[in-house]
């Protein structure tokens, strides 16, 4: 770590009970949820499946934002302990003060909203964080906030009543009473400085600057990068992988940086959580933020980032077919060389990136629908919320007047890799909207675009059908029919 | 006028009260301790289980000198290192608890690493190199039905010549109807701690809701008598009927660890180790003809219940029984034959859940009311009306005379016209007339479910009182809490027998060593059982009590009444605390075991005959979904429920179960689905690919009413068992999509199969769109 012209730090430093923790050595695949429950003997925190999906060992971590604490959801089972760098580490066991509930946990008794209490723990924290979301909770909001916690006992009817109860947006609980104590606290812990812990065969690194991560990962091109470990956490968990060298993201300067293009295309740095992607790509297109919404959980877009869902490379990611129907572009970096490609062609074969060693993705650009163009997305799933697509298509149309002048459609979950569907798109060209007639070789073609599987989320045959109606539903849409073709819109409604 | 309307319900402190859970503060502070909180012993070790990696075959070859060198390895443990008998299975000695030679399904467990850590044991389970010699796997019904393999006999029984009936009806419909099985997802995993003893004594913390079960399983494999082995159950994170015999497995594990190594072991599944290892709801297909009249009326029902069971018998005997006594559910079938057959598969041995095959049995009748309808363009609910149990005509299949069916009735005819039915189906058919893509679809469904294990025996319970000098009580009695609210229920009856606060009854874990031979906490019966035994054994205490402070003041005994946490009779008045130190100075015993069984239950099963339910809860739901009819994708828009609880002993409780089955029911018949691969391995097992409802699922409007008239059989306070019935209310979901799929389509019945994925509903559109 001589690139640096400071010596890195060399403990993990995190806020705990209303003091810093200071941790010089770790193993680089501990959990949150692992040491919270094995060293720190604190089981209020619970594992119900090792995975990040159901939400019981949901923890809130506080991290400083332009000065203010932003209170987050995450998932302890899959969240490395080293992640906690810097942030202040909320569970369960912290909400009550000297035997009087926080408002959150008093409303889930008044309520009856807890039965086997499992995964009550967890919830109390997804609720914890909407309280203090800065806004006031709406039953769609809450079952946003609640889409990774999974309650097998009531119904969760009372849940979202506890919710809707407490969650005003105006937080008075302790945490909020102690915000300038606490963003102090964490501000004395942002010291800028590269992390490095352990030594060169086994550790845990976190660079600070774009220049240590380049330097560092030039250095050490084996090691696993890791922005938010929502896929890798289950490498450790479900592989049982041992992850010897670890280069945590979530520290670099500037990854998170959200701007535009010279030519005017939204430029996401690779560290930019999804949750903090949603509002910018729902300023594209409405579609792109249901998508976003529909992404995961709040517990996985917390933690989750733009380049690690598109560097994991993962055939049924859905972001990167939605951004490769917008002509996204994705920038690369590999000691001081960038370069940048169409992000199609990031994705070879299924696991394999045109990534070279000691390579990292540091943003994706996503260029705006201009004049005569429209996008639709649609990612169908077997449940609504919290699912991966058994069919993800995106599609941009390039409008001359009433006729077809382009299309870039992409799909995920119909192939080895997100692809565009190449055949399809030369086949709407010139396609009329006024005559759906015209579409039908389009839908025909994507048959020679894509030879799906067929797998435990849907049959080759659903997956074909699925993606040529909702190819349909785009054209229909866009062509101005007027009879619904949205649930979402429908069960909204009432 | 109804019998309950009859019945005097007494004043009452603090039963029938909508009281918090008793745990309710502990669980939202992360406090309330499950078996993976407790403390570990010194020395305490992790098991993890060796899996086969094929679905059928020979065992030929087991290596594990990997395994036992790698770090943190302390003891490996095959089928030849279990002290007592290899053998898991509740009743018919037919599956072990590690493989010996044949294995029975992908996944089974072949051996079991123990280790310092947690991680080191699931890791070193990796090493070991198990050569199977394969055979092709029997994986679905069909393939079970080909090679004619069953787990158990088939049964049948019948009312008269269904099939005769069905053949002179003026109009016959058959059909076939596959409906999925289920996993419990119970949110905590399967895991036990077992505790070595001095000698052969063995302690084991599990997460069980048969600690009684769990005992004689734990003693079996270890070679010792039941009184060896003491079972304790604070709490469940769920069970749902999976925690029920296969609970048994992992503590008869954790207690062979413990005994090989001396030390203390804990098994703990992981969430695809526990999907893998552990049964789950029998799917079925119901092959069916009926035969009715112009207006819909059965004539005749002839029905085949073809199960899945899995690889061993497990609790299929109970399951399939269950599913034939709710093959009519609250119907009047003139001619009615009922069969089964139970088959065998390579696949994991699948259990009781919630329901216990009523489910199953229930939802084929329904499916074929709404057949009906559809071909004599009815409206679904006047065909289930029409063939409602009713006066003459009010015998089951089984021949149990049911006397309160004009309860189900009058609770239709509510629920139609406080979810508005009517006016919402002529609004749905015109919203369908203008929607080509989107349909929208409404059903309103009833439901009877008995109430009674079937297995006679099982139809009891014990309970242990102790009160205190101080006046606080000690209550324990042998059911357990997985999220009911059961130790409410009891703690609330116990406080009302004795006239003082709740927070007087302190609430304590099972355990076999207070009150033993219990039954297993299931088929609902938990608090008719349990709350009676602890009634009971209440009440003679303060008879005792009530003696001699009659004595003490001179008055007769049954002046003396406790109410207020006092005693009291005419100007004579003493507080409970102080009674009870009176007492205890004076010898008088405070403390009693009180033991209940249900009366008047009987069931012949060779001769198909009997009353083996005490009696009937009944439900009806109504439930509106919307459906893309080019993606399949599903919406629950709105359900109004309205369940029959008798007179509850705790509302809140009450509707939290009602809501919570519904919700669990919905999941079953909507987006969880069990895939197995051709090779017999469950593919979807785990969250990620397994999907119970989340909170979006939850109807956006979402009304439930508890119909509370008390129950005309003496229950406990009157009140009715609600634990497994109002699963079945999400036949309304079923039926409602079902609607929204005629919507497709002016006429031909569309073969929708349960689960309703979006898969499923799109081959249902297809369907119809093949036959028009």
């Amino acid at each position: 770590m001589t690139d640096t012209a400071i010596e890195p730090r060399g403990a993990l430093r995190f806020r705990f009970r209303g003091r810093e923790v200071a941790l010089d050595r770790f193993s680089p695949r501990a959990t949150v949820l692992d040491w919270l429950r094995e060293d720190a003997l604190a089981k209020g925190t619970k594992e119900g499946c090792g995975e990040g999906d159901c939400g019981a060992c949901t923890v809130v971590l506080a991290r400083l934002e332009g000065g203010r604490i932003r209170h987050g959801a995450v998932n302890a089972c899959i969240l490395l302990l080293g992640q906690l760098d810097g942030a202040e580490l909320i569970t369960v066991e912290d909400l009550a003060d000297g035997g009087v509930l926080h408002p959150v946990q008093q409303a889930m008794v008044d309520q009856h909203g807890s039965q086997c209490g499992f995964c009550t723990p967890g919830i109390v924290m997804s609720l914890f964080a909407a309280y203090h979301s800065g806004a006031p909770a709406t039953p769609a909001s809450l079952n946003d906030q609640l889409a990774g916690n999974l309650c097998r006992c009531t119904g969760y009817r009372p849940i979202l009543a506890a919710g809707l109860a407490t969650c005003d947006g105006a937080p008075t609980d302790r945490f909020a009473a102690a915000a300038e104590s606490r963003a102090a606290a964490l501000a004395a812990l942002a010291d800028g400085r590269d992390l490095f812990v352990g030594d060169d065969t086994r550790f845990f690194a976190a660079p600070a600057s774009l220049e240590s991560l380049a330097a560092l990962y030039r250095r050490f091109p084996g090691a696993a990068l890791v922005a938010g470990a929502t896929d890798v956490g289950l490498w450790i968990t479900k592989q049982l992988r041992d992850l010897g060298q670890v280069i945590w993201l979530g520290r670099v300067a500037g990854l998170d940086a959200v701007g535009e293009t010279a030519d005017g295309a939204l430029s996401l740095g690779a560290g930019v959580t999804l949750l903090d992607a949603a509002p910018r790509l729902a300023a594209i297109h409405p579609d792109l933020g249901e998508l976003l919404r529909r992404f995961g959980s709040v517990q996985v877009r917390t933690s989750g980032t733009v380049g690690g869902n598109i560097a994991n490379g993962s055939p049924i990611g859905d972001l990167a077919p939605a951004l490769i129907a917008l002509g996204a572009r994705v920038v690369l970096r590999r000691g001081d060389a960038a370069r940048s490609l169409a992000l199609e062609d990031f994705f070879i074969a299924y696991g394999k990136q045109d990534r070279a060693p000691g390579e990292f993705v540091t943003a994706i650009e996503t260029p705006r629908l201009g004049e005569g163009q429209r996008y639709r997305a649609f990612k169908v799933t077997k449940r609504f919320d919290e699912d991966i697509s058994a069919v993800m298509l995106a599609a941009r149309l390039d409008l001359d007047g009433r006729r077809i002048a382009g299309a870039r459609i992409a799909c995920g979950g119909m192939a080895a890799t997100p692809k565009r569907a190449a055949n399809a798109e030369r086949a709407l060209v010139g396609a009329s909207l006024d005559s759906p007639d015209t579409w039908a070789p389009a839908l025909a073609a994507l048959g020679q675009d894509f030879t799906p599987l067929t797998d435990m989320r849907a049959s080759a045959a659903y997956r074909m059908t699925v993606a040529r109606n909702v190819l349909r539903k785009a054209l229909l849409e866009v062509a101005g029919d007027a009879a619904p073709t949205r649930l979402g819109a429908l069960h909204a409604a009432e | 006028m109804l019998q309950s309307d009859l019945i005097d319900v007494p004043e009452t402190a603090v039963v029938h009260k909508p009281l918090a859970h008793d745990s309710a503060r502990l669980h939202v502070q992360g406090s309330a301790t499950y078996v993976d909180d407790i403390r570990e012993p010194e020395g305490a070790l992790h098991v993890a289980m060796g899996m086969a990696g094929v679905a059928a075959g020979e065992l030929k070859r087991l290596d594990l000198a990997a395994v036992k060198a790698a770090p943190g390895v302390v003891a490996v443990i095959a089928a030849a290192d279990i002290p007592g008998r290899n053998d898991i299975a509740p009743v018919f000695a037919d599956e072990p608890l590690l493989v010996e030679r044949e294995v029975m399904f992908h996944g089974q467990a072949v051996f079991a690493v123990v280790a310092r850590t947690r991680d080191e044991a699931r890791r070193a389970a990796k090493l070991g190199v198990i050569e199977i010699e394969p055979r092709p796997p029997s994986v679905t019904i069909a393939d079970a039905l080909a090679t004619g393999a069953r787990v158990q006999d088939d049964y049948a029984f019948a009312r008269g010549d269904a099939a005769a009936a069905v053949a002179a009806s003026a109009h016959r419909l058959e059909g076939q109807f596959a409906i999925g099985g289920q996993e419990h997802f119970y949110l905590e995993g399967q895991v036990s701690l077992a505790v070595p003893g001095e000698g052969d004594e063995m302690m084991v913390y599990a997460s069980s809701q048969d600690p009684t079960e769990t005992q004689h399983i734990v003693a079996r494999v270890l070679g010792v008598p039941d009184a060896f082995v003491t079972v304790e159950t604070r709490r469940m994170g769920g069970g749902f009927g999976g925690k029920e015999s296969q609970a048994c497995t992992w503590a008869a594990m954790a207690a062979v660890a413990a005994k090989v190594t001396g030390r203390p072991c804990k098994v703990r599944l992981d969430r695809d180790d526990d999907f893998a290892l552990t049964g789950k709801r029998h799917d079925f297909r119901a092959d069916w003809a009926v035969g009715y009249d112009d207006h819909g009326v059965i004539a005749g029902y002839d029905v085949m219940l073809n199960a899945r069971c899995g690889c061993s018998v497990d609790l299929t005997p109970g399951v399939v029984d269950r599913a034939m006594f709710h093959a009519g559910n609250g119907y009047w079938l003139p001619d009615v034959a009922i069969g089964t057959r139970r088959l065998k598969t390579n696949t994991v041995s699948n259990t009781a859940f919630r329901g216990f095959g009523g489910p199953q049995g229930m939802i084929a009748i329904e499916r074929v009311m709404d057949a009906i309808a559809r071909e004599r363009h009815l409206d679904p609910l006047d065909v289930r009306k029409a063939n409602l149990l009713r006066a003459g005509l009010d015998r089951t299949p089984y021949g149990q005379a049911v006397e309160d069916f004009e309860t189900q009735r009058l609770m239709i005819e509510e629920l139609e016209r406080t979810s508005a039915y009517r006016a919402r189906r002529a609004e749905i058919a015109a919203f369908n007339r203008s929607s080509p893509w989107l349909k929208r679809g409404i059903a309103l469904t009833p439901l009877m479910f008995g109430i009674s294990f079937t297995l006679i025996p099982l139809n009891q319970a014990g309970a242990l009182v102790h009160v205190y000098s101080d006046g606080s009580i000690h209550l324990n009695h042998g059911g357990t809490e997985m999220g009911q609210g059961l130790f409410t229920k009891v703690a609330q009856i116990v406080a009302e027998e004795f006239g003082v606060p709740l927070h007087f009854v302190r609430i304590t874990a099972t355990n076999t060593a207070k009150v033993p031979n219990a039954s297993p906490t299931a088929a609902s019966s938990g608090t008719d059982l349990n709350g009676m035994a602890a009634k009971i054994a209440a009440a003679e205490i303060k008879g005792r009590m009530a003696a001699f402070a009659a004595a003490h003041w001179g008055v007769p005994v049954e002046t003396v009444a406790f109410r207020d946490a006092r005693a009291v009779s005419g100007n004579h008045a003493m507080d409970f605390a102080a009674l009870a130190k009176a007492c205890r100075l004076s010898r008088v015993q405070l403390s009693h075991a009180g033991h209940y069984k249900t009366p008047d239950i009987h069931w012949d099963r060779a001769k198909a005959t009997g009353r083996p339910f005490f009696y009937f809860a009944y439900g009806a739901a109504c439930s509106e979904v919307a459906i893309d009819t080019l993606t399949g994708e599903m919406r629950v828009m709105r359900a109004d429920l309205l369940h029959d609880v008798g007179s509850s002993i705790n509302p809140a409780l009450d509707i939290g179960q009602v809501e919570g089955g519904f919700i669990q029911g919905m999941g079953w018949l909507t987006t969880e689905e069990l895939v197995y691969d051709a090779r017999g391995r469950l593919a979807t097992h785990a969250p990620a690919t397994y999907k119970i409802p989340v909170a979006s699922d939850t109807p956006p409007v979402f009304n439930t009413t508890l119909h509370t008239r008390p129950n005309p059989t003496a229950s406990v306070y009157r009140s009715k068992a609600v634990g497994e019935p109002p699963l079945m209310l999400a036949i309304s979901v079923y039926s409602a999509i079902l609607d929204a799929v005629h919507a497709t389509s002016p006429t031909g019945q569309p073969r929708l199969e349960a689960p309703c994925t979006p898969e499923s509903i799109l081959k249902a559109i297809a369907s119809l769109e093949g036959e028009g």
